[in-house]
């Protein structure tokens, strides 16, 4: 019996690993490459580790491309991105979980139900209004369709309905304003709450590749995505440059797992349930 | 004085979240329908009434139906294969196997990671020549795959990236949903003599019911939108497969900037739209149903 369960569990460990390196080996892949010289890279018979490790690639990476300019501009655009959607999304969480006025249930849900324009479908009649308003190619319409996330609203208001009334009466007793009462009282209640939302929305809008794709031109515009997919056309076969580019492109969020594993998966389970 | 400030904040964060959703969502989805009636270009120099041209000449184009078919095909193949692999995986990750943390952290790795980038990094695993992948089969004795290049095994590619990127997430969802259930569940039915099958096939798959839909709703409208992976792993290759792999966000951004065919683009948009919106709603619907009965 004992052995049997001994056995089992061997089993078990064995599939798992084997699922877990095939889920890792793509990364390792990514950045053995990384560091090989271009003879290594065309080898019929690669080995993991590099045998004259280079960093040629990376130089390569932001020589040859403004790769630097690109994380810049990720960065500016995701940080802007994620301010915009905790803010807006915890006031109007705010305000229609806590204030009664006619239509607050029509008017909620009218914006909830933006939730079901999927993002591949809405950028392409938006890049027209973004086209009309002389935004295409510029930063503000590339952040454009990230300031606001529907689900965010959503979980907002589900989170801040669970704080009692009490608390912003007694509030208003005291003389507070309302927006005193949704910075002093709300927002560090429903601080864990914005910190989720916050983790999700920039690691979605560093993802981002379609609406960059369409809103800009110019180079210097770029974000990492859109610059890796340029990158590529323009090195189709120089794997080790590209593999370069992927790694940097992919550091920043090995980085921020490695630091806040368990809030990045819980944020993530949330939107996924909720949203 | 109170009344009026209260009355003015709510009105002033109403009419400033309308203004950003206006014209980020709720516009941008009508103007999408109406052009959908409309032939119409990118510069403006055709812009005609045509009624429903747009949706008849869907019905008889020979690229959206090849779309269609792949988009499907990609929805009908990773959907049950995402959720029964991440199923298994969340088993495990609800014994008490030391390590399950660590095996839930790695395998959900992909799930962050811009599709853009992981893309490319199967793009040169699935080299003909030089990739990982045929290296580590030829191990194996088995003779190099034309992964991206053949067009009967393209999309395949692309199906098993998107398992690749989904799985570990999915099963994580499905974790919450396992530890939801109450241990005397279970117990009643080690109790009552139901071995490991039947008190899996009795009691946790029913009362997983409703996390099990969640994941299959939000696999399948997230496999009809998938258009980053199928971009980069063909794009600017020669002998690319083209049609191969041709999903409807692909065929849209070909009609709407390639081809110069807004409205059409707009009319195939609508279309894919309706899809999401469907499973979308359902979601939303099994949320707060679900609510209602006392928890997620």
């Amino acid at each position: 019996m004992n052995f049997i369960e001994r056995f089992k569990k061997l089993v078990l460990y064995l599939l798992l690993t084997l699922g877990a390196a095939f889920i890792v080996l793509p990364f390792i892949w990514m950045l053995s490459t990384a560091f090989k010289p271009p003879q290594e890279v065309l080898s019929l018979k690669p080995h993991l580790i590099p045998a004259h490790p280079t960093l040629d690639n990376f130089i390569t990476v932001f020589t040859k491309a403004p790769f630097g300019r690109f994380i810049l501009n990720s960065t500016i655009i995701a940080v802007l991105s994620t301010i915009s959607i905790v803010l807006t999304s915890s006031l109007g969480g705010f305000v229609f979980a806590k204030y009664r006025f006619i239509g607050r249930n029509f008017l909620f849900w009218t914006l909830i139900s933006t939730i079901m324009i999927p993002p591949q479908v809405f950028v392409f009649p938006l890049y027209l209004f973004m086209r009309d308003l002389g935004l295409v190619d510029t930063y503000l319409g590339i952040l454009a369709p990230s300031l606001i996330m529907g689900f965010g609203l959503f979980l907002m208001r589900q989170t801040i309905s669970t704080i009692p009334d009490e608390l912003l009466d007694s509030a208003r007793i005291d003389g507070c304003s309302e927006f005193r009462i949704y910075w002093n009282i709300i927002v560090p209640v429903i601080k864990n709450a914005m910190g989720a939302l916050g983790i999700y929305a920039f690691i979605t809008s560093w993802g981002y590749l379609l609406w960059p794709l369409i809103i800009t031109n110019s180079e210097e515009l770029f974000t990492v995505p859109l610059g890796l997919a340029v990158f590529q056309k323009r090195f189709t076969v120089e794997y080790g440059p590209m593999m370069a580019a992927c790694t940097i492109a992919t550091l920043p969020l090995f980085l921020a797992f490695a630091i806040f594993r368990r809030r990045i998966v819980e944020s993530f389970v949330l939107s996924g349930l909720k949203g | 004085m109170g009344k009026v400030n209260r009355t003015l904040f709510v009105f002033s964060v109403v009419f400033f979240l309308y203004f950003l959703f206006g014209i980020l969502r709720l516009a941008p989805i009508l103007q999408m329908f109406r052009i959908s009636f409309y032939d119409f270009d990118l510069i403006g120099l055709r812009k005609e009434f045509i009624g429903f041209r747009n949706y008849i000449e869907l019905f008889h184009d020979t690229n959206f139906h090849i779309a269609l078919r792949n988009t499907l095909l990609v929805v009908a193949i990773s959907v049950p294969t995402t959720v029964i692999l991440a199923f298994i995986l969340a088993l495990f990750y609800n014994t008490k196997l030391r390590l399950r943390s660590f095996y839930q952290l790695i395998y959900f790795i992909p799930a962050i990671m811009p599709t853009a980038a992981v893309s490319l990094i199967w793009r040169w695993m699935y080299d003909p020549g030089y990739g990982l992948l045929n290296y580590v089969l030829s191990w194996f004795g088995i003779r190099p795959v034309p992964w991206l290049v053949d067009e009967r095994i393209a999309l395949y590619s692309v199906i098993i990236l998107w398992v690749w990127k989904w799985v570990g997430y999915y099963a994580i969802l499905f974790l919450v949903g396992l530890q939801n259930i109450p241990e005397m569940y279970k117990d009643a039915a080690k109790v009552d003599g139901a071995n490991w099958w039947q008190s899996l096939r009795y009691v946790t798959l029913p009362l997983l019911k409703p996390v099990t839909l969640f994941v299959l709703i939000i696999a399948s409208t997230w496999a009809f939108r998938i258009f980053v992976p199928v971009y980069i792993l063909t794009l600017g290759s020669q002998g690319a497969p083209g049609n191969a792999v041709r999903v409807i966000v692909y065929d849209m951004y070909e009609n709407y900037f390639v081809y110069d065919r807004v409205g059409y683009a707009c009319a195939e948009g609508f279309v894919l739209f309706l899809i999401v919106a469907l499973f979308t709603f359902l979601q939303l619907k099994l949320t707060r149903g679900s609510e209602a009965e006392g928890g997620t």
